[in-house]
């Protein structure tokens, strides 16, 4: 496979996953708000952007329309919904010819529906639908690309693409949350205002069902930090998220028969890090420092896999 | 006896507001007399309701839309995607025509490869004086990189999509010869489809030839030229080299291959190494034999031709030149299809193969003849003038629906360089009825079939059929505001 349309299969793979994460996040954020009083979720708005890695408005104004609008739909902003979309399009287009026609039109679809939201005078009057619909419009790209897609390199690329993406996400996500916590966490069911925002941290990671399952509905901070971070079965966690991360490069390094043993073996580090890492000692030794070290370790992989599939030198090629 | 105004068909719709002019009627002998080989479609629209066809029409947009077939317009600030509008009212040729058609354009890609081949070698046409030297030399697409250089099986053009015009007597002609990158065949496959859709059982009734195996053909037509020191065993490796997202035909490209199940590359994807043409793939570089290139000569090789150009890949034309690798088309086809050239072309058919031409030219001025010019200049107003290395319709002037403003810029134009221009008496072409606004409409077409040449001649049978889409334009490009409408080929 050519190496620029494994590039772009991975990028796209990343912008739609991110799209999808940032319209979660905002739709838990104003579901939320509902619930809050102003005072209490005023703070919150830095901790979204700094979630996302968005830089805040340079006019002071954190208002709910300034900051939706700068997180969905503003063109200028490359991390907002629509850029991100309209760059996993791009990126696809640029490689139409590896996917199935049902892939490109999904995504197609998915693009000139954020468009037109964006070109009316309603646009976001209706956020609730708006963010469904571009959550749903991941779900079912993803889908369409698992069922008529071949599972073969481009595929896994596609899947490299999403977990790298999500493993940053949630672990920055994560770090943020345990930054803005007042006091140490301890063991004890959360109640009342603070409740809230731990509801807020399992559905932007669309977990509250599943820890609900797993943990009944008391919230207790260490179960909500292990299930984000070590659960081996949950899909939006980092431990799965990492899994996925290491057997997607294990298969590729497998059909290009390549010697690229550095992005496996960064990944596999992460992996053996997660599957033996307990709780109580993460949080012991500070739970912001463990989520940078996968965050880190994450772009190393990045950089390996960039490396040695994306842009080698000619020089190594011919030599090989 | 009169006929009762309701029964006459042509007052009843979606035929009301339809008009006839001199242009030949692809759809009727006389007005309200529809052709036998139309007769079918022509019943089919007057029983069905309006209302059908508009659903089906905005069905096929939103459907051109989501697939994202569209195409780039070019000097438009926008940079925008753009549908390339599709009618749904096939156009249709009875076999005996296509049967002519195809005669003609196998003799003429024959007669235009052994004109290639010629002059860029001993020049044989040229010391004959059938074709003047200086009109050749001076020509842009001239490549004297290309003397001497010996191509797979002779074979310089081996996909060209020649424009043909149906004149008011009735008979094609040949408007141009595309013998560069040629692009619109994706529309002819993807409005078969569409059209399979809205008319399932008159297209089955009609007895159309199949044209979906165009991709198949393509394929087999660029490895029968699988280079002289190919690494290849029985399967040349064969890509196709797209300037990249942006290049208006960027949709066509990515559908071929894919049909093709070949690699899409771009010139940063390639490399030269030792003369050998290799792409950069995730499993290493692997080797490259046959380019289907869609990128034109001025950019394919950034040290042989335009030094700035980034879409090509430094070095290609050495491999070409060992014979390592195979670009089709080859390099310097522009020269045969050079609208000064044009005007040779009967003279180059009687030449190479001693035959008269099947298919006829159009009336050409050599504006470098001092007489053509006088009359040319004098009668600006009513002839087309073309400059003679573009197409996609961009540098021309058609007269009629010209400004006194254009034609003087014209007319210094030509006065500066006259080897530049031609100029060709304002045709009238056939007109055929399009589905807008709900009705019937006449509108002018043409035809542009696609020729394959490889291990030997094959015209996929039918073309675009492209539609000057506004009212009395004749201008049928897509870049113009231009459409285009299924082509059925009858079985017999």
């Amino acid at each position: 496979m050519l190496s620029r349309a494994a590039d772009s299969l991975y990028w796209m793979s990343r912008y739609l996953e991110r799209a999808e994460h940032t319209a979660r996040l905002i739709d838990v954020d104003l579901q939320l708000r509902l619930d809050q009083s102003p005072a209490a979720g005023s703070g919150r708005w830095l901790g979204l952007l700094e979630a996302l890695q968005v830089p805040a408005p340079e006019n002071g104004a954190i208002d709910a329309e300034t900051l939706t609008h700068l997180l969905t739909l503003d063109r200028t902003n490359p991390s907002s919904i629509i850029s991100c979309i309209a760059a996993a399009r791009e990126n696809l287009r640029q490689v139409r010819e590896q996917c199935g026609s049902d892939m490109w039109e999904q995504l197609n679809r998915l693009f000139l529906q954020v468009k037109s939201t964006a070109s009316t005078e309603a646009g976001l009057l209706d956020s609730y639908v708006f963010f469904r619909a571009v959550q749903e419009g991941a779900h079912l790209f993803q889908g369409v690309t698992d069922s008529t897609m071949s599972h073969g390199e481009g595929w896994h690329y596609i899947q490299l693409g999403r977990f790298v993406e999500r493993t940053d996400s949630v672990a920055r996500l994560i770090g943020s949350h345990f930054n803005r916590l007042p006091h140490p966490v301890d063991d004890q069911a959360v109640e009342s205002e603070e409740y809230l925002e731990w509801v807020g941290l399992l559905k932007s990671c669309a977990a509250f069902q599943a820890y609900c399952k797993a943990h009944t509905a008391e919230l207790r901070p260490l179960r909500v930090a292990e299930f984000l971070l070590l659960n081996p079965s949950f899909p939006h966690s980092v431990r799965f998220s990492v899994d996925m991360v290491h057997s997607a490069l294990r298969a590729i390094s497998e059909l290009t028969e390549r010697k690229a043993e550095q992005p496996v073996r960064i990944a596999g580090r992460l992996r053996a890090t997660l599957s033996f890492s307990q709780i109580d000692e993460i949080m012991a030794s500070g739970a912001n420092a463990f989520v940078d070290s996968i965050r880190w370790q994450c772009t190393q992989a990045h950089s390996a896999i960039h490396q040695i599939y994306f842009d080698y030198s000619v020089e190594s090629a011919l030599v090989a | 006896m009169t006929m009762p105004e309701s029964a006459h068909p042509l007052s009843r719709p979606p035929f009301r507001n339809y008009q006839f002019d001199s242009a030949y009627d692809e759809m009727f002998e006389s007005p309200g007399v529809p052709r036998p080989h139309y007769r079918p479609l022509f019943q089919t629209l007057l029983d069905l309701p309006p209302e059908e066809l508009r659903k089906s029409q905005q069905a096929a947009d939103l459907s051109f839309l989501h697939q994202g077939i569209t195409f780039t317009v070019y000097g438009n600030s926008e940079g925008t995607e753009r549908v390339f509008p599709n009618d749904l009212l096939p156009r249709i040729i009875p076999h005996s025509e296509w049967r002519k058609i195809e005669s003609g354009l196998t003799q003429r890609i024959a007669a235009l490869n052994l004109f290639l081949e010629d002059i860029y070698h001993s020049g044989k046409i040229l010391a004959d004086g059938i074709v003047p030297r200086d009109l050749v030399y001076s020509c842009r697409h001239f490549r004297r990189e290309m003397r001497g250089l010996t191509v797979p099986r002779g074979i310089y053009v081996s996909i060209c999509g020649t424009d043909l015009v149906r004149l008011p007597d009735g008979n094609f002609a040949v408007l141009e010869d595309n013998l560069r990158v040629p692009s619109g065949v994706s529309y002819m496959l993807a409005n078969r489809k569409v059209l399979k859709k809205v008319f399932p059982t008159l297209f089955r009734d009609y007895g159309v030839c199949p044209v979906d195996h165009y991709a198949q053909a393509l394929l087999s037509t660029l490895r029968a030229l699988s280079p002289p020191n190919s690494s290849a065993r029985h399967e040349p490796t064969v890509v196709l080299l797209t300037p990249g997202v942006f290049n208006s035909a960027y949709f066509e490209h990515t559908f071929l291959a894919q049909q093709m199940g070949i690699e899409l590359v771009e010139g940063r994807d390639l490399l030269v190494h030792d003369n050998v043409a290799y792409m950069r793939t995730t499993a290493g570089l692997r080797r490259v034999d046959v380019i289907y290139r869609r990128v034109d000569d001025d950019f394919l090789d950034p040290l042989c031709f335009q030094r700035d150009s980034s879409l090509g890949v430094p070095g290609l034309f050495n491999a070409y030149r060992a014979g390592n690798v195979v670009l089709a088309n080859a390099i310097g086809t522009g020269v045969a299809d050079d609208k000064a050239v044009y005007a040779y072309v009967p003279q180059i058919i009687r030449y190479y193969l001693g035959e008269d031409p099947i298919l006829n030219n159009v009336q050409t001025y050599m504006l470098t003849d001092r007489s053509q010019r006088d009359y040319v200049l004098e009668h600006l107003d009513q002839l087309v003038v073309k400059a003679v290395g573009e197409s996609g319709g961009y540098g021309m002037l058609i007269g009629p629906q010209s400004t006194a403003q254009e034609r003087a810029d014209f007319r210094r134009r030509i006065q500066d360089d006259p080897r530049n221009y031609i100029a060709q008496p304002t045709l009238s072409l056939s007109r055929a009825p399009c589905f807008l606004d709900g009705e019937a409409q006449a509108r002018h077409v043409d035809l542009r079939p696609y020729i394959l040449y490889g291990e030997n001649v094959t015209l996929v049978p039918g073309g675009l059929t492209r539609v000057a889409l506004r009212r009395g334009s004749l201008v049928v490009n897509s870049s113009q505001g231009g459409g285009s409408k299924d082509t059925w080929v009858l079985r017999a």
